[in-house]
């Protein structure tokens, strides 16, 4: 299969050492695996979020976005812009609509880009990583290059909001998305498909500013997996992950639960499946460590 | 009681302005996809699908009701619309497609424009933050955006909430996903002044739109 | 009977062959069945076997068949000989798939397989081919009785089918309510806005049409006869009377608006106050300017109270809902909206109800900016010189009082029926009851000053205007059969049979002008209308053995049968729909079909070889509607779900047509119990006959008499309500009672036939 290329909008949490550092870490492995090759957008900004509503219009975070798509259509004409991060795709794509549909505010857009020197005129499409896999390989293709099986592990789904809705991939049902537990069995993994806490929210940015009516959404998507049996939690998410992870311990600390529910990115699973070393698939980057999926990724 | 208010209708007397359009219009003008309000059904799939809804002072089925029955105060100095996660449950759900994520959040911003939204909601405080943190140079650094979270009421209980999130912070730290060196220099975008002044015109611009009415 | 030749077809395909033992089932058909001709055959619906069965007809004779194969609900194609008597003997649906498998059941499969043949054998000795109805007429014309929007659809369908059309209408000119509308909700795409309502072009295509012929300010004085030959005569304000002969009539009499002075509460009757026919007139006289009130004041703020008067459960007001009023209020509102955007338009409901394409024209009305409010009226009172209207806001649950200028009542709509039948025959009763033995009147009795006046002043013994379902409305069968009424070949179109708007209204004048031609159609070949479509069979009575007890007459469900001076029954075979409820209400038995008849079902109940009281095998009799239980028991088996080996199943037309003789027979002969199942009774009835299962009901609540004289417990005759739908239910109820007749014990009354 020829190298599929596109223009990487890569957010402001996968940089390094930020939160979602070791998604990155794992993305660069299974793209390596796959050929992809991802070419980061240049000088790119940050999407604005879905919590800044409060502080930016909407005209100034389409802007935002609309930075971003005109220096991705004029260093990499022609190139699909992927990005990782639910919120950065989900925000470049609702910012994308409006600036496509509405010919008003495209003519403020450009008049603020102006001052930035640049010009947006269209751009290509904005798309998550998950549907790069899906649609310009597909479950069979991605099998392909396993090379160990998952077998052992037993993975709860946990898809989340933004990378479901309002977008969503194509194909799937708002309610009960089934792409990742493909990808799962895909990679030879075990997925609880029964897994019923799927699509529930974790609060998102208000884990920071209601941290209590956050926790009770976390401690039930964490419950549930423990219901089904699951050894770990596998999301799309760079939010969704890092507020489950980090906020087990909370959690145990108030309610006295015993959480240590290993959540890792489908991302580090495949890069596992393709032969990724620990360090290569971001396993490192864990505070509750995925051991089984270490155990696996440090066998020879 | 009877909610009883006045208007000059042909000679009727104090009775209400209510379910008049006045405030309807208003939110159609300055809202972000403020149009959508006119069109709620009312069935209530909206609050019903909200991971959030019991913490919600007026869910947006009522929100839209009271917009229509010309609550201007009840709505704007609500702490409902605070307490949207953006999860787009209800937009997705919705049948009517009300984009309500999106109303919520531009009702949310309306009301911060006005000076209107209730003093030390936390999301909003965290919305303006972040905001502010992004725009800063272009990307949010997250440590600096953590600390001024924890420490927004104050030293000493900024000190509590780190403390209790310590153990977190050092394992992050060590998992190489949160930087101190942040707290002196981050990462950013090199056209920092470019995006300052573009932002500084979009501003400009959303400005010169016709100003709040009331 | 020297020339009749009985001959029996079994069939031993489908695994019958290798499951059952066709010698002793040949065996039975020969020494018991007394069958002359007996063939077996492998595959007997095969083009092949079906060709035995006619040739054996045509060149050897044999005059009567019975089928041993599958249930007669199958292979009816096949198995299709107009000319030659058919009894069906349900193997394949009624014992090889319900009977458990395994040589553990072989004797009693094999004992279900045997009595299944002699019931056939001795049905099959019984019928004779229905000679067809002598009485039938061949007038095609149609006669609808109200020239509105319903009325008039009706009559531009027919008569572009091709049939002659009689247009009765009362008031002087067409068009009825449609007329009253400034517009209509629209019924096109986008579904946006309110549409002219076309009846103009309507009226003039009607008028024009050489195949219809109006009566304008005309009444019908009398309707008599059945369909192909109803004679009506058409009456005119200044009482000329034009006698007219028809097939079939559709009843379009529309409806009245409910009257607002029964509203005080709702300020009905105050200046700022109207109905949607008010305001329809009002929008009229705008005619797309401003609408003002009737005493020209200006209109800034309107509000629209749904379900006034409606939707009530206190029993005061109307209880349905009138199906078109959401719809009507958001058009009223947008003729506001649409002359001055600034209007205040406001929708109080609790309940918006938009059918069909509604819910674009209510998104249309949204953003047209009127306000939609979930909320309930309390009351509506004068305030100044508008109205304050006081309600519950019902989303956020407050008490509000919202002043306007214009309040519009959404109403609902009364059927324009006539003469309430019930009522009047509870009147005749009461009447005989108290007067010294008169005689009865074969016509209704004087009728009270405040029953409205008929619509159609039928003749038929059981009353002038069509029987009433509930509410006053002319529906018939609620899930299955629109349109259907009560009397045969006449038809409820719009709202008079049930609440409907204009779209549905013209739907159905479709519908029935499709029924009315089917009516024609068939009574010209006197043929049976739905259910039993095409059924040339019809009672026949043996008047010699009458005691004119006039149970047939008062309990046909059809009015197909009056009384003579004599108080003998007069059968109207057109107006038959053939369930037989005569037949099972007859004291005398006296009432049979040449296919159908207290003997077939008789003897078969008597054909059977009963085991001992001490065999443990009982024998359970089911009777079973051939409507939804029969089906429904061919369903069961088809899904292969067993049930009981000692239940025998007859098919019966309707429960209605259960004469007591058979149950009593039954246990007799030693029947160890009986089952009846019927379809669902009652106000939400899903009986084919409306009311035979009601009928049956009624007389089985005697048979614990009969129980009591047997000595016999009354678990042995045990009734059911039964759906089509209910395949495993029919079963579960086959075994729960299989296990009740364990429990009671075998009847003492064996061996005594």
């Amino acid at each position: 299969m020829a190298k599929k290329e596109y223009a990487f909008y890569p957010g402001c949490s996968s940089q390094s050492k930020a939160s979602a550092a070791n998604l990155q870490t794992s993305v660069a492995a299974m793209c390596k695996t796959l050929d992809i090759k991802l070419t980061n957008i240049p000088d790119w900004n940050c999407c604005g979020a879905s919590i800044a509503y409060a502080g930016g219009g909407e005209l100034e975070r389409a802007v935002m976005n609309a930075r971003n798509f005109t220096l991705a259509a004029k260093h990499l004409p022609g190139q699909d812009i992927v990005a990782t991060c639910a919120a950065c795709w989900l925000n470049s794509r609702e910012s994308k609509d409006k600036l496509d549909g509405n010919p008003q505010m495209l003519a403020q857009a450009n008049e603020a880009l102006k001052e930035a020197g640049l010009n947006y005129q269209g751009s290509a499409p904005v798309r998550h990583m998950v549907e790069v896999l899906i649609e310009d390989f597909g479950y069979d293709a991605l099998k392909k290059p396993v090379v160990k099986s998952l077998a052992e592990i037993k993975f709860a789904g946990y898809v989340g909001c933004q990378t479901n809705r309002p977008f969503g991939i194509a194909g799937e049902s708002f309610e009960n998305p089934m792409y990742l537990d493909q990808l799962v069995e895909s990679m030879g993994g075990e997925a609880l498909t029964a897994y019923d806490q799927k699509v529930t929210c974790c609060g998102g940015a208000l884990a920071f500013s209601e941290p209590d009516k956050s926790q009770k959404q976390i401690r039930d998507i964490v419950e549930a997996a423990y219901d089904q049996g699951a050894d770990m939690l596998v999301t799309p998410c760079p939010l969704c992950q890092a507020n489950v992870e980090v906020y087990q311990s909370e959690i145990n600390r108030k309610q006295g639960t015993k959480f240590k529910m290993p959540i890792v990115y489908y991302s580090q699973l495949m890069a596992v499946a393709y032969g990724s070393s620990v360090k290569a698939a971001g396993l490192d980057g864990h505070i509750i460590a995925p051991t089984k999926l270490q155990q696996i990724a440090a066998k020879k | 009681m009877q909610a009883l208010r006045t208007t000059g209708h042909q000679g009727i007397p104090a009775v209400a302005a209510r379910y008049r359009n006045n405030f309807l219009k208003e939110v159609e003008a300055h809202v972000e996809d403020g149009e959508w309000v006119k069109m709620c059904m009312q069935c209530g799939v909206c609050a019903g699908s909200c991971p959030f809804g019991p913490h919600w002072e007026h869910p947006p089925q009522e929100i839209f009701m009271m917009i229509r029955a010309g609550k201007r105060d009840e709505v704007l100095k609500s702490d409902a619309m605070w307490m949207c996660t953006s999860c787009y449950n209800c937009v997705v759900r919705c049948p009517r497609k009300l984009p309500i994520t999106q109303i919520m959040h531009g009702i949310a911003s309306y009301a911060q424009e006005l000076g209107l939204a209730p003093k030390n909601q936390p999301t909003r405080d965290f919305s303006i933050q972040f905001w502010n943190n992004c725009t800063k140079t272009g990307r949010v650094n997250e440590m600096k955006l953590t600390v001024g979270l924890y420490f927004k009421d104050g030293l000493v209980s900024g000190i509590k909430q780190v403390m209790n999130m310590l153990p977190v912070a050092i394992g992050l730290i060590k998992a190489g996903r949160l930087n101190p060196f942040e707290l002196i220099s981050g990462h950013s975008p090199k056209d920092q002044k470019g995006i300052a002044a573009m932002l500084k015109k979009a501003r400009a611009i959303e400005a010169q739109r016709a100003p709040a009415t009331h | 009977m020297a020339d009749n030749k009985f001959a029996a077809y079994l069939c031993a395909g489908c695994g019958l062959g290798e499951v059952l033992d066709f010698e002793t089932l040949e065996k039975v058909a020969k020494r018991e069945g007394k069958m002359q001709v007996i063939k077996r055959h492998d595959f007997l619906c095969s083009a092949e076997g079906v060709q035995t069965i006619r040739d054996d007809i045509a060149n050897e004779g044999v005059t009567h068949v019975l089928i041993g194969a599958c249930s007669r609900r199958a292979k009816t194609d096949a198995f299709d000989f107009p000319q030659t008597p058919m009894a069906r003997a349900n193997l394949r649906e009624g014992v090889l798939w319900v009977v458990a498998p395994g040589t553990d059941h072989d004797e009693v499969r094999q004992e279900m397989a045997d009595d299944y043949i002699r019931m056939g054998c001795a049905e099959l000795k019984k019928m004779a081919v229905p000679a067809g109805n002598p009485d039938c007429a061949s007038n095609k014309r149609i006669l609808v009785v109200g020239g509105g929007m319903t009325g008039l659809t009706a009559a531009i369908e027919a008569a572009e089918t091709g049939y002659e059309v009689l247009l009765v209408e009362k008031q002087a000119q067409l068009g009825g309510w449609a007329a009253k509308l400034h517009k209509r909700v629209p019924f096109r795409e986008p579904y946006a806005e309110p549409q002219d309502t076309g009846l103009a072009e309507l009226i003039a295509r009607v008028e024009a049409h050489p195949k219809i012929g109006v009566h304008l300010a005309s009444t019908l004085a009398e309707t008599a006869g059945a369909p192909g030959r109803f004679a009506v005569k058409i009456a005119t304000e200044s009482g000329a009377v034009t006698q007219e002969t028809v097939g079939a009539i559709i009843q379009a009499s529309g409806f009245s608006t409910y009257d607002l002075a029964k509203l005080p509460e709702l300020g009905g009757g105050l200046p700022g106050v109207v109905d949607q026919a008010g305001l329809e007139q009002l929008a009229k006289a705008a005619d797309g300017g401003a609408i003002q009130r009737a005493d020209g004041q200006a209109v800034n703020s309107v509000v629209f109270v749904q379900c006034a008067g409606q939707r009530d459960e206190t029993g005061t007001h109307l209880p349905y809902c009138s199906g078109h009023c959401c719809a009507t209020s958001v058009k009223q509102a947008m003729y506001f909206k649409d002359a001055n955007p600034d209007v205040d338009t406001v929708v109080l409901y609790t309940d918006l109800r938009m059918p069909g394409m509604g819910e674009d024209f209510y998104r249309s009305a949204q953003t047209k900016g009127v306000i939609f409010t979930k909320g309930k009226v309390s009351t509506v009172t004068a305030a100044g010189s508008g109205c304050n209207v006081n309600f519950r806001d019902l989303i956020l649950n407050e008490e509000v009082t919202l002043g306007a200028d214009l309040v519009v009542l959404a109403t609902g709509q009364v059927p324009n029926s006539g003469v309430n039948i019930d009522l009047v025959v509870e009147l005749a009763t009461e009447e005989q009851a108290s007067g010294d033995q008169a005689p009865a009147e074969a016509t209704p009795v004087a009728t009270p000053v405040d029953l409205p006046p008929s619509i159609l002043n039928l003749t038929y013994r059981q009353g002038p205007d069509l029987p009433q379902l509930k509410a006053g409305l002319t529906d018939s069968h609620f899930i299955c059969f629109p349109y259907e009424t009560r009397r045969t070949g006449i038809y409820a179109a719009g709202p008079v049979r049930r609440p409907m708007d204009m779209l549905q209204a013209t739907d159905d004048a479709t519908g029935a002008a499709l029924k009315a031609i089917q009516a024609v159609e068939n009574a010209a070949l006197g043929r049976a209308a739905h259910p039993r479509s095409g059924d040339l069979s019809y009672p026949i009575v043996r008047l010699e053995g009458c005691t004119q007890c006039k149970r047939c007459t008062v309990e046909c469900p059809f009015g197909a049968i009056d009384e003579d001076e004599r108080r003998f029954p007069v059968f109207n075979e057109s107006r038959c729909r053939r369930c037989g409820t005569c037949m099972g209400a007859c004291p005398v038995r006296v009432i049979s079909f040449e296919n159908y008849s207290v003997d077939t079902v008789g003897s078969q109940i008597k054909s059977l070889d009963m085991p001992d009281e001490f065999s443990e095998r009982p024998r359970i009799l089911l009777l079973a509607c051939e409507n939804d239980a029969y089906p429904a028991l061919d369903m069961a088996g088809l899904s292969r779900t067993l049930y009981s080996a000692f239940v025998r199943a007859i098919p019966v037309r309707c429960l209605g047509s259960v004469n007591t003789i058979w149950i009593t027979d039954a246990l007799n002969s030693g029947w160890d119990g009986v089952m009846l199942m019927g379809c669902k009774r009652g106000d939400d009835y899903q009986c084919h006959f409306v009311k035979g299962s009601e009928l049956a009901h009624y007389r089985l609540s005697k048979i614990d008499d009969t129980l009591k004289q047997l000595s016999l417990e009354t678990e042995r005759v045990a009734s059911y309500e039964v759906a089509i739908t209910d395949s495993q239910r029919v079963a579960a109820l086959i075994n729960d009672y299989a296990e009740t007749i364990k429990r009671i014990g075998m009847s003492p009354m064996k061996g005594f036939n």
